[in-house]
């Protein structure tokens, strides 16, 4: 095994838990991780150097998209006020408030959040994965705080469900 | 400007919970949050959303990998369709995903040859129109640069065609591989709102054929074969939209390869 595949291997629990939180269900953050996976070894020669943990979380992070948008059956963006993410969750799975107060946020607030907060990527690190500049992540991950925070102050009667 | 260094920034206040703020802020922000309450109630605010998150999900890291997520074991996967190859559908192509990369090489002989073409094509549309930073490996700027080195690669002179006329514009293009060890060339181009369009090109042993169309999800495809190359085009817009633009490059390919055969 190549150091590559040693690097990629090392990744594989860390890229389990992003994946988690980003579907929020286990089957399908494996699938993607599976996918991931795949689509590394594949494109090995595509890989040019830098960090591999890096570059996995940046295929990951497109795989996830394209299965939002293909779950939307929309190709096209929404606009941010928009909660354009499907809730994967299932319908009374994820009974705590923190797992519905990120299924709220758009993706890229959530993928932005995830990746500092829960992967500890740098803001250079986020950027690069989602390819924007360090101010457009500084400004997804204040918009994602501030969100949680009103959903989890209460400012969310459409949402909130009878236990 | 001596307000600046007694300011506090949001942004200031995120990085500061994030350990990305520069020591010689620290004390500056600790004061302000000393002085601000509201402040001070939202940077609490956000590290109990961090200790939740990592609570919530942080255990997924320390579970047992399954196999199926195994290195090794994705190798074989990819190994055992190889066998199956013969047999390989379209839906397989797709659900394979890169198995059906790998399978390419030895399903030469397969019925449905098109169909590895066209999803190689297509996965190769997916991967790369969402690419941000690096869609391309040579941009549209070194274009002459591009052409001849995927001409070279190819072993066949490769152009790209001119869809101004249509309102797309040339992004660049990526050299991949192609059947059996072979190259293949991926131009890419972008529309005025920022829809991307991929034309795929490799060596096919096949005769020629007329416009094809097929679609892969939500990705639609249009492929032909002239002489001995196959040329796919993909995107994800409707089938009209797509077939004007499949046409417009057959056309410009078309002529190029009758005006070498009279050249020759």
């Amino acid at each position: 095994m190549g150091s590559f595949q040693r690097d990629v291997e090392a990744a594989i629990p860390a890229l389990r838990r992003y994946a988690r939180a980003l579907t929020r269900d286990s089957e399908t953050a494996d699938d993607l991780v599976q996918d991931t996976l795949v689509r590394a070894l594949r494109f090995e020669h595509l890989f040019t150097g830098g960090e591999v943990r890096s570059w996995l979380y940046t295929i990951l992070t497109n795989l996830n998209r394209n299965r939002l948008r293909s779950l939307a059956r929309r190709p096209t963006m929404s606009p941010i006020e928009d909660n354009d993410a499907p809730d994967m969750s299932g319908p009374e799975a994820g009974g705590r408030d923190i797992e519905r107060a990120l299924a709220a946020l758009v993706e890229e607030q959530r993928t932005a959040l995830l990746l500092v907060v829960l992967e500890g990527l740098s803001y250079r690190e986020v950027a690069e994965v989602q390819g924007v500049p360090i101010g457009t992540v500084m400004s997804r991950l204040a918009r994602a705080r501030a969100q949680i925070k009103a959903y989890l102050d209460g400012e969310r009667p459409a949402l909130r469900r009878v236990k | 400007m001596v307000d600046r260094e007694l300011v506090v920034t949001e942004d200031e206040l995120h990085a500061y919970v994030d350990g990305e703020l520069p020591p010689d802020r620290r004390e500056a922000v600790e004061t302000w949050l000393a002085a601000h309450a509201d402040d001070n109630l939202r940077v609490a605010a956000w590290r109990t959303q961090i200790e939740a998150l990592r609570a919530r999900y942080g255990d997924a890291a320390n579970e047992p990998v399954p196999a199926r997520l195994a290195l090794d074991r994705i190798t074989t996967r990819r190994r055992k369709w190889i066998g199956v190859a013969a047999a390989a559908t379209i839906a397989a192509f797709v659900i394979g995903g890169a198995a059906g990369w790998f399978a390419r090489g030895a399903s030469a002989a397969a019925p449905n040859e098109f169909d590895a073409f066209t999803s190689d094509a297509v996965d190769a549309h997916r991967l790369y129109v969402v690419e941000v930073r690096h869609p391309v490996e040579v941009p549209a700027a070194e274009a002459s640069h591009l052409v001849q080195w995927l001409s070279k690669r190819l072993n066949y002179q490769v152009r790209a065609p001119d869809l101004e006329s249509i309102g797309l514009k040339l992004v660049g293009g990526r050299l991949l591989p192609g059947p059996a060890g072979s190259a293949a060339a991926f131009l890419m181009y972008e529309s005025a709102t920022g829809e991307r369009f991929t034309i795929y090109c490799t060596r096919a042993n096949a005769p020629n054929t007329a416009l094809r169309f097929n679609t892969f999800g939500q990705i639609g495809a249009f492929y032909w074969v002239d002489g001995d190359f196959v040329f796919v085009v993909s995107g994800e817009s409707d089938r009209g939209t797509l077939q004007k633009i499949a046409e417009t490059s057959y056309e410009q390919l078309e002529t190029r390869s009758t005006n070498r055969a009279r050249g020759s």
